[in-house]
């Protein structure tokens, strides 16, 4: 059963092994278009994050309340509801990343992702676990976001988290990073075949670190097993 | 006298990857010397270079891969596609652009998709157009054709260019570069020249512009040697040029005066050596002879509206790009029917 999973396997999962982006390969459409730097990669991430908990959670209050007949338009209505919060919380303390990311926030109502989690996870599962589901696949995403961002700007600008001050404050500044005036980026990072390229560089490495990780996990469990078992000498020849 | 017999089957020889692709260089070699011929040492140097970085990055791949590097190395393809590239890219491209290009052609476009044989993209033209989209400036800077130059550069002077960006003394870019005959017409056009108006310059010769016609021509000699020795069908290439020799006189009829003289599009940028040479290519093409007169017959008519109305001067790497990515579909629908197999008969 899945709802005997604790926190931990729920955050696990959002975050690294089920990872909406990486293995669901849901959002793409903000994944290719918000990730030209680093810092708007994180600006959308978190935008998706709050809208992500916010409505898992209420989804899950009201699971019991709606028919299912009618789930998916009122999963879009609350999803709507999350997303004009934050549109308006962004016009109102972060204007300028507002302009930036322009038109994608609103575009978050209709992000996979987040009513595929709404359907899938949040209308099943008590508001606790739908809470920990919503922050964990939420910042699953701003991870993954974030490093493609950063990849396309580094490859594109040769600089890092460029502009951060509009999303962090003057303190953002120091996060700057410029890799200095002669580097000539490759322009094709910034356009959307960049993402892709980049998105795919993304997922073979993730598949690669898991296929270390359970080489390494299988080696451990074998160890104990061969050093129980105390071998015989082998017979020579 | 006594003949030899020989039992079936008559093959009279085997067809291998490396024959096939040694053929193809064969055929680009008059080519190649018109060109150093019109733009001097730049295009050998890059093409050394481009054949050395291709070897060297294939080999890394595939021992990464856990293969052996030799027969891949052996087959020619990537020696093929390092002198494709090198053909494309401005001759006096930075030798680090070289490097990115032929990186991208060899590591994300055929080996990461399995190597010589399952390649979707042409690797030469994907790494063209990666860096032309990327390197806008660098990648337009083409040489004065010889003629036309008033500084012949010579082979230290076009080393020093390739490898450390510095220009003889008391050189300046404009001096040796100029725009080709493509980028020329677009933006005479543009400014709202007649085409009598823009064929004044010194830059044109019969058909396009000088230099550049007769690269064609010598390409075009090329192809012909391929499509004698049977490596390549006359299907693309001939659906291509038909297909564009069509759009370009329609238009041409219309109005001669905004629309060039249809000969000018057949010999100029990239059209006979994208016929021949790149959109030909065995991996890349459709297979079927219906599906590549279709392949062939739209990458022309891609070309004249991309060159036409695009954003592009030369529009022959995005066109074969474009049909490489519909390649299986065309072939999906064009089977040729087996023997026995559907039809009306029965």
């Amino acid at each position: 059963m899945k709802a005997t999973k604790g926190y931990a396997g729920i955050f696990g999962e959002g975050l690294w092994s089920n990872n909406q982006m990486l293995v669901g390969l849901l959002g793409l459409c903000p994944l290719l278009a918000t990730t030209t730097s680093a810092t708007n990669g994180l600006g959308m991430g978190l935008a998706t994050t709050a809208v992500l908990v916010c409505s898992n959670a209420t989804v899950s209050l009201v699971r019991n309340l709606v028919r299912p007949e009618i789930r998916i338009p009122v999963f879009v209505l609350v999803i709507a509801s999350f997303v004009t919060l934050v549109e308006l919380v962004m016009q109102a303390f972060f204007y300028e990343m507002y302009l930036v990311l322009g038109l994608f926030i609103s575009l978050i109502v209709v992000n996979c992702m987040i009513i595929g989690r709404a359907e899938a996870f949040a209308s099943k599962h008590s508001v606790d676990r739908a809470l920990v589901d919503g922050l964990a696949v939420g910042l699953g995403a701003t991870l993954v976001l974030t490093s493609l961002g950063a990849l396309r700007e580094l490859v594109g600008q040769g600089t890092l988290f460029n502009q951060a001050e509009l999303l962090l404050g003057e303190a953002g500044r120091h996060l700057t990073f410029h890799l200095g005036d002669d580097y000539q980026g490759a322009l094709i990072a910034i356009l959307p075949p960049g993402a892709f390229i980049g998105l795919g560089l993304m997922i073979a490495l993730k598949n690669l670190i898991d296929k270390a990780v359970k080489r390494l996990s299988a080696a451990r469990r074998a160890k104990p097993v061969q050093a129980a078992t105390q071998p015989p000498e082998p017979a020579a020849g | 006298m006594k003949t030899f017999i020989a039992s079936s089957p008559h093959v009279a020889r085997v067809n291998r990857v490396d024959r096939i692709m040694l053929q193809v260089l064969l055929a680009l070699i008059p080519g190649v010397l018109a060109m150093t011929w019109y733009f001097g040492w730049g295009l050998l140097i890059n093409m050394g270079l481009a054949i050395v970085f291709a070897l060297l990055a294939e080999s890394a791949v595939l021992l990464a891969r856990g293969r052996s590097p030799l027969p891949a190395i052996g087959d020619l393809s990537a020696v093929v596609t390092a002198v494709l590239f090198a053909i494309s890219v401005p001759p006096i491209l930075p030798w680090w652009l070289t490097l990115l290009g032929i990186l991208f052609a060899i590591v994300l476009v055929k080996q990461l998709y399995g190597g010589m044989g399952y390649n979707p993209f042409n690797p030469a033209m994907a790494a063209y157009v990666f860096l032309l989209v990327s390197y806008p400036v660098a990648m337009t800077n083409w040489l004065t054709p010889s003629m036309l130059a008033e500084h012949h550069l010579s082979f230290m002077e076009s080393l020093r260019i390739i490898l450390d960006g510095s220009l003889p003394q008391g050189l300046t870019w404009d001096a040796i570069t100029s725009a080709t005959p493509l980028d020329e017409m677009r933006g005479k056009l543009d400014q709202n020249l007649t085409l009598d108006q823009i064929r004044q310059s010194p830059l044109w010769g019969n058909f396009g512009g000088r230099g550049w016609e007769w690269i064609a021509a010598w390409f075009l000699l090329g192809g012909l040697y391929l499509l004698w020795r049977r490596i390549i069908t006359w299907h693309i290439p001939v659906s291509m040029l038909a297909s564009l020799l069509v759009c370009a006189t329609l238009f041409w009829t219309l109005d001669p005066q905004t629309h060039p003289f249809p000969a000018f599009h057949l010999f100029s940028g990239a059209a006979i050596l994208g016929a021949f040479f790149i959109a030909t290519d065995p991996v890349t093409a459709s297979t079927t002879q219906r599906g590549q007169i279709i392949f062939g017959a739209t990458i022309g008519v891609l070309v004249y509206v991309i060159r036409t109305w695009g954003g592009y001067p030369d529009a022959v790497a995005f066109a074969v790009l474009l049909m490489n990515i519909a390649a299986p579909m065309i072939d999906h629908y064009t089977q040729p029917r087996v023997f026995g197999h559907g039809g009306k008969g029965i």
